[in-house]
């Protein structure tokens, strides 16, 4: 047994091997070993902990599988509890699909599912019920995952978009782009050498820092789109708009180095474990300290401010001011 | 970041501009009719606007957006053959990026492969050989794009082909040249050009004699520049300096990377694998003599258009979009009619929307908020 075939998603023997040897092992925990076909959550474990379900759910179709500095199996967990985490609540619970394609190698899907395992249990959070399916080899590529969470919002937190005004301040939690920049270098074999590494991370701890500080406005996980597209939610959620400092953007080298090369903007990369803050002005050092005190917040930054006029903008290196467009799609590298 | 910040260095950028509102001063051109540089290539265009440089010019000194995007003004039957071409089940077509997008008559090279064409983009045509060579049992075609800067490595590319003896491998040949397009536009007595800020990567590969028809000739200034901030105003610099002086040659402002006889080894394996072909299409701009490029009778064997004989295709431009307006400064691209309404970066009606070193397209995207208010 060292692939994957149609009889493990078949509901025979096959599947139940699979569902028992791999899944119920990796994710062991008391809702998921009681085996029934939903998981049966105490309603009290989250009305102590607020009084709102935050619930989200996410696809993960990432290719390559592995690449450095995470999985897909890890990226599975960090997102979806991400996607719940800004909302101030803890994510606690996940559910997880699996669409394999036959063929794939078992080897492969324990690496995968220990990391999502490993990076949940780290997390406190709990993969209570799941699903399997296995498609023909060539009806989809090799692994997809799809995850859902919840948790609970804490009583009086009501962080949104909607609250931002003129004069509040736009953050980030770390350097942009560094997963975008990661998984297109590998996946296109350009072959750079250097510090591209994905920041793929859990960031519930980071965000509990902040759920005491009065003044934050809107948390958002700057994912597909990267801050530029949060930057766009963001101005049009609340009617105003935005205008970014480009000096003040945190990038790492080896990304600056790739976005020059192919002549690509950090700001529209992928993150994976990057926040962008609104806050009020007045509330502004006081979170960025706060962010500087916590390891996923190290390279935090203040990075732009709320305006009356709408758009989003951005202020170069010699003070012109221009529109910060967001792509149309996926941005394609310059020819020369 | 090194041979980038110290180009892009603010105090270094705000020493040039005061400089160029001081030597500006002594033209004798004025806001209404004021020293008209064209920067030729896109790669100027677009980091221009990136920067906002010509926001900080003196008000008598304004770019003209030159032709030098050669996605902009690649022709739209062209992509219509290839797509045809990347339509045959056993063909790979291998692409650059940006013109993946760029509409033909029926669509673009990306609708094509959402219909199932085999469509892949490469960042170096070596790997599009390395792709040919992996899948013996398909034909992969390179999309050969671009001007001089681009041209030597499909040269070494084709030459590495025929040495490994790869048979399944073709080049659809789109490559153009400069030089005719320059003549051209500066031979139009309504261009208006007052002075050339040459490109560098262009320049880097044939050097710096092949401009001097521009000051002997056409009696203009020429400066081939870089593409940092620092490079674009100093080479502006130098325009002012040689307008006031009443001067016309060529000067390099480049030469960390621009050796003036260009590099020998690129121009060798070009001149072997290309030949000057007859006229050549150039969207927005129409039939410009001798400024395509072919493959030479030693390599047609290479020849995609000879191998899988696409329909030829004629598509004229639209007659309301004023693209060759804009690029001899006739016409600024938020003043066209169809500018960010019928012609925006989703679907671009005229050439320089197509990549986003065309110069509406990097207006539409640096500058549309000022097109509303």
């Amino acid at each position: 047994m060292n692939r994957v075939t149609l009889a493990h998603g078949s509901g025979g023997q096959a599947m139940q091997q699979l569902i028992e040897q791999l899944f119920l092992t990796a994710f062991a925990n008391p809702w998921l070993d009681e085996q029934e076909d939903q998981a049966r959550l105490a309603l009290s474990l989250l009305t102590g902990a607020g009084d709102r379900l935050a619930f989200s759910t996410d696809s993960y179709v990432i290719d390559p599988l592995c690449f450095p500095g995470g999985d897909i199996g890890k990226l599975a967990v960090c997102g979806t509890a991400n996607d719940v985490a800004v909302s101030g609540a803890l994510p606690r619970w996940l559910s997880c699909g699996f669409i394999l394609e036959e063929g794939l190698e078992l080897a492969l899907l324990e690496r995968i599912v220990a990391s999502m395992a490993a990076t949940a249990r780290a997390a406190g959070i709990a993969i209570v019920t799941g699903d399997t399916k296995v498609v023909p080899r060539g009806a989809a590529d090799k692994l997809f995952i799809n995850t859902a969470g919840i948790g609970a919002i804490p009583v009086g937190l009501t962080w949104g978009a909607s609250g931002i005004q003129p004069g509040d301040v736009l953050l980030v939690s770390g350097t942009l782009g560094d997963h975008g920049a990661t998984i297109l270098n590998l996946r296109e074999g350009l072959g750079m050498t250097g510090e591209l590494r994905s920041d793929c991370a859990v960031l519930t701890p980071l965000i509990q820092t902040l759920v005491n500080v009065p003044g934050i406005r809107a948390l958002r996980d700057a994912t597909r789109g990267g801050v530029n597209a949060v930057a766009h939610e963001f101005a049009a959620r609340c009617g105003c708009g935005i205008e970014l400092q480009e000096r003040a953007l945190p990038v790492k080298p080896a990304v600056r180095g790739l976005c020059e090369l192919l002549g690509l903007d950090p700001l529209n990369f992928a993150n994976e474990g990057k926040l962008a803050i609104v806050v009020a002005r007045s509330a502004a050092e006081r979170v960025l300290t706060t962010l500087h005190q916590h390891p996923l917040g190290r390279d935090a930054a203040i990075i732009g401010e709320v305006v009356a006029q709408k758009g989003v903008r951005l202020t170069g290196l010699y003070g012109v001011t221009r529109t910060l467009d967001l792509p149309h799609a996926e941005p394609l590298p310059r020819i020369c | 970041m090194r041979y980038v910040d110290e180009y892009r260095d603010p105090q270094k950028v705000r020493q040039l501009i005061a400089l160029l509102h001081d030597a500006a001063g002594q033209l004798p051109h004025t806001p209404r009719a004021p020293l008209r540089i064209m920067e030729v290539c896109g790669g100027h265009t677009h980091a221009i606007f990136k920067f906002g440089l010509d926001r900080l010019l003196p008000k008598n000194v304004e770019f003209i957006h030159g032709p030098g995007c050669p996605v902009c003004v690649l022709p739209m039957g062209r992509i219509d053959a290839c797509i045809e071409i990347a339509s045959h089940p056993q063909v790979i077509f291998c692409t650059f990026g940006d013109a993946m997008r760029v509409p033909g008559k029926t669509g673009s090279l990306l609708d094509a492969r959402s219909r199932g064409a085999d469509v892949r983009v490469i960042y170096s045509p070596l790997d599009a050989l390395k792709l040919a060579e992996q899948n013996p049992t398909r034909e992969v075609v390179l999309f050969g794009l671009g001007f001089e800067t681009t041209m030597p490595a499909t040269a070494v590319t084709l030459q590495q082909a025929r040495a490994r003896g790869v048979t399944n491998f073709y080049l659809f040949c789109q490559h153009i040249t400069l030089l005719p397009v320059l003549k051209s536009l500066l031979a139009d007595p309504q261009s208006g050009i007052d002075a050339v800020l040459a490109p560098g990567h262009v320049s880097m590969v044939i050097g710096t004699g092949g401009y001097d028809f521009i000051p002997d000739t056409f009696l203009r200034p020429l400066v081939v520049a870089g593409f940092e901030p620092v490079d674009l105003l100093q080479g502006v610099l130098m325009l002012i300096d040689q307008t006031i002086a009443g001067r016309s040659k060529v000067e390099n402002q480049y030469r960390r990377v621009v050796p003036d006889a260009g590099n020998p080894v690129a121009l060798a394996a070009m001149d072997e694998v290309f030949t000057l072909a007859d006229d050549s299409e150039w969207r927005g701009l129409g039939v410009i003599a001798r400024s395509g490029m072919a493959l030479s009778p030693g390599y047609q064997a290479f020849d995609a258009e000879r191998r899988f004989h696409p329909a030829p295709q004629r598509v004229s431009d639209d007659p309301e979009a004023r693209c060759g307006e804009v690029l001899t400064g006739r016409c600024k691209p938020a003043q066209c009619p169809l500018f960010g309404s019928r012609c925006n970066p989703q679907s671009a009606f005229g050439a320089l929307m197509v990549s986003s070193e065309g110069a509406c397209s990097a207006w539409y995207q640096y500058r549309s908020q000022e097109c509303e208010v």
